[in-house]
């Protein structure tokens, strides 16, 4: 029996077409992904993200914990609200997991975590949890919602009290609220402005139906995955993954080496890798050629294998054939061959960074 | 509900095959196929005047989501592609029975055509997936 989020019946209502996701049914598209995607570039749209795990840390080594968790480091939040991006590494440096945590206090940080990843996420967690005075709790009573595009903002804010406006006026990008009864994060996995809104259940559904008649449009996860590799953003399992270091992800910036007596998870591994040059890198292609780049696809550069695509898809923004492509370090080529199907097609190397905030970068 | 036209011809791969006389037919896929796949981006068209066998891949329609091969229903020579999805691929979503017809064919053996579904066995067919 898969499992459903509190909006289940509002996708099945609005005729997505539903498929699985990691357990989870979850919507694909509502008809087309392709105008879904446009209405996060141009007006605003609306992601049930409710699947994604949502742990509670709290206790008096809350800090301690996850500074030893997490590549990153939770000391440079003191903003109560504050979030950061990091990656959860294994003693070899490999990705477990990517994942937001949010600062609320000293003793309680908000982790969310893929869906896909739960079990072994929490595994993982509960097993590093036993060294500290610590406790991790899985919510399971909350949905969530990403509220994205240029008038995602002004859009969610219409449908909110003058209280819940009040908290969120003027919230920085990378900072949430809470806002009555919502958690309102200024995060997002488009490359647009926007929210993700944590909400109990029951609020949720009727925060996602008054955002609907708001104009709000929903959207699946197809574009969902078009959106976040326009805008450059890994996928876990994908992009990265247990075998794949940050340092090979291009999530090298997300690596807080100081204070250089911070021990984390991966630590010596990573630092070993750096000093020697990590063996692969992530980079951006736009193909040249008509065709449509695939995961699994090979990098081909005089008559040799160099690399694979890691996320391929046709970019509605740009119109054109984007991927991220694991390759080898000494890659220096500003043009490569990628093997589609029976033919090599001609590819340039960009910064894997495709679009922002609705405008084309390649 | 999808659209499966009763005056067509069928494939268990999708794909629909309209008699236009002469031995010639014109191929596309079905609303089903186009509904499975989403959003065509790419058509990638056979050769004109190529000869192909029957279940041979002689095509390619990418939507976003995938890419998906487009194989002949039957034994012949392609003798006209739709050059329209070129620039117009979304054709096959919006009107997979007429204007996003992909190619058409000259039959080695018209008789062949006996060998097709008709709408009510791809109906069949389909409700079985």
């Amino acid at each position: 029996m898969a499992n459903k989020t509190p909006l289940y019946q509002a996708h099945v209502d609005a005729n997505a077409r539903i498929v699985d996701f990691g357990g989870w049914d979850m919507p694909l598209n509502y008809g087309s992904q392709i105008d879904e995607h446009h209405a996060v570039r141009q007006d605003a749209g609306m992601f049930d993200v409710s699947h994604m795990t949502v742990v509670e840390v709290t206790g008096g080594e809350a800090k301690a914990y996850l500074r030893y968790l997490l590549a990153n480091d939770v000391d440079k939040l003191k903003e109560s609200g504050k979030a950061l991006y990091s990656g959860m590494l294994n003693e070899e440096g490999g990705v477990i997991d990517d994942l937001i945590v949010y600062y609320l206090t000293d003793t309680h940080y908000r982790v969310v975590v893929n869906a896909s990843t739960r079990d072994k996420d929490l595994a993982w967690m509960e097993n590093v949890a036993q060294q500290f005075d610590v406790a991790i709790e899985e919510r399971v009573d909350v949905a969530m919602i990403a509220v994205q595009g240029p008038n995602a903002i002004e859009k969610a804010q219409s449908i909110m009290s003058d209280e819940q406006k009040a908290a969120v006026a003027g919230l920085k990008p990378f900072v949430a609220a809470q806002a009555g009864d919502l958690f309102v994060a200024r995060t997002g996995y488009t490359g647009e402005d926007g929210y993700e809104i944590m909400a109990p259940d029951a609020k949720g559904i009727e925060f996602w139906n008054q955002l609907a008649a708001a104009g709000v449009k929903p959207c699946g996860l197809a574009a969902r995955d078009t959106l976040r590799l326009e805008a450059g953003m890994n996928l876990y399992g994908h992009d990265m993954d247990e075998t794949v270091s940050p340092l090979e992800a291009n999530m090298g910036w997300t690596i807080a080496w100081e204070p250089e007596d911070r021990d984390f998870v991966g630590r010596k591994a990573l630092t070993k890798q750096k000093a020697q040059g990590a063996p692969r890198k992530l980079i951006g292609l736009v193909l040249e050629d008509k065709g449509i780049m695939r995961e699994g696809q090979e990098v081909i550069v005089n008559d040799e294998v160099v690399g694979v695509v890691t996320s391929g898809t046709m970019s509605p923004t740009t119109g054109k054939s984007i991927a991220m492509a694991r390759v080898n370090r000494s890659l220096q080529e500003e043009q490569v061959l990628v093997q589609i199907r029976k033919k090599q097609l001609s590819a340039r190397v960009v910064k894997p960074s495709f679009v922002r905030k609705g405008e084309s970068l390649i | 509900m999808s659209q499966i036209p009763a005056e067509l011809k069928y494939v268990s791969s999708h794909e629909w095959i309209r008699d236009e006389g002469d031995g010639v037919v014109t191929i596309g896929i079905t609303d089903h196929a186009q509904e499975l796949l989403g959003d065509v981006v790419f058509v990638d068209a056979p050769e004109v005047d190529s000869e192909v066998d029957a279940e041979d891949e002689i095509a390619v329609v990418e939507s976003v989501k995938a890419a998906s091969d487009i194989y002949a229903p039957l034994a012949g020579t392609i003798i006209e592609v739709n050059e329209e999805l070129e620039d117009s691929p979304e054709l096959v979503n919006s009107d997979p029975y007429g204007d996003g017809w992909m190619f058409k064919m000259k039959l080695a053996d018209a008789g062949d055509m006996d060998s097709l579904l008709s709408a009510e066995e791809y109906a069949d067919e389909i409700a079985e997936d």
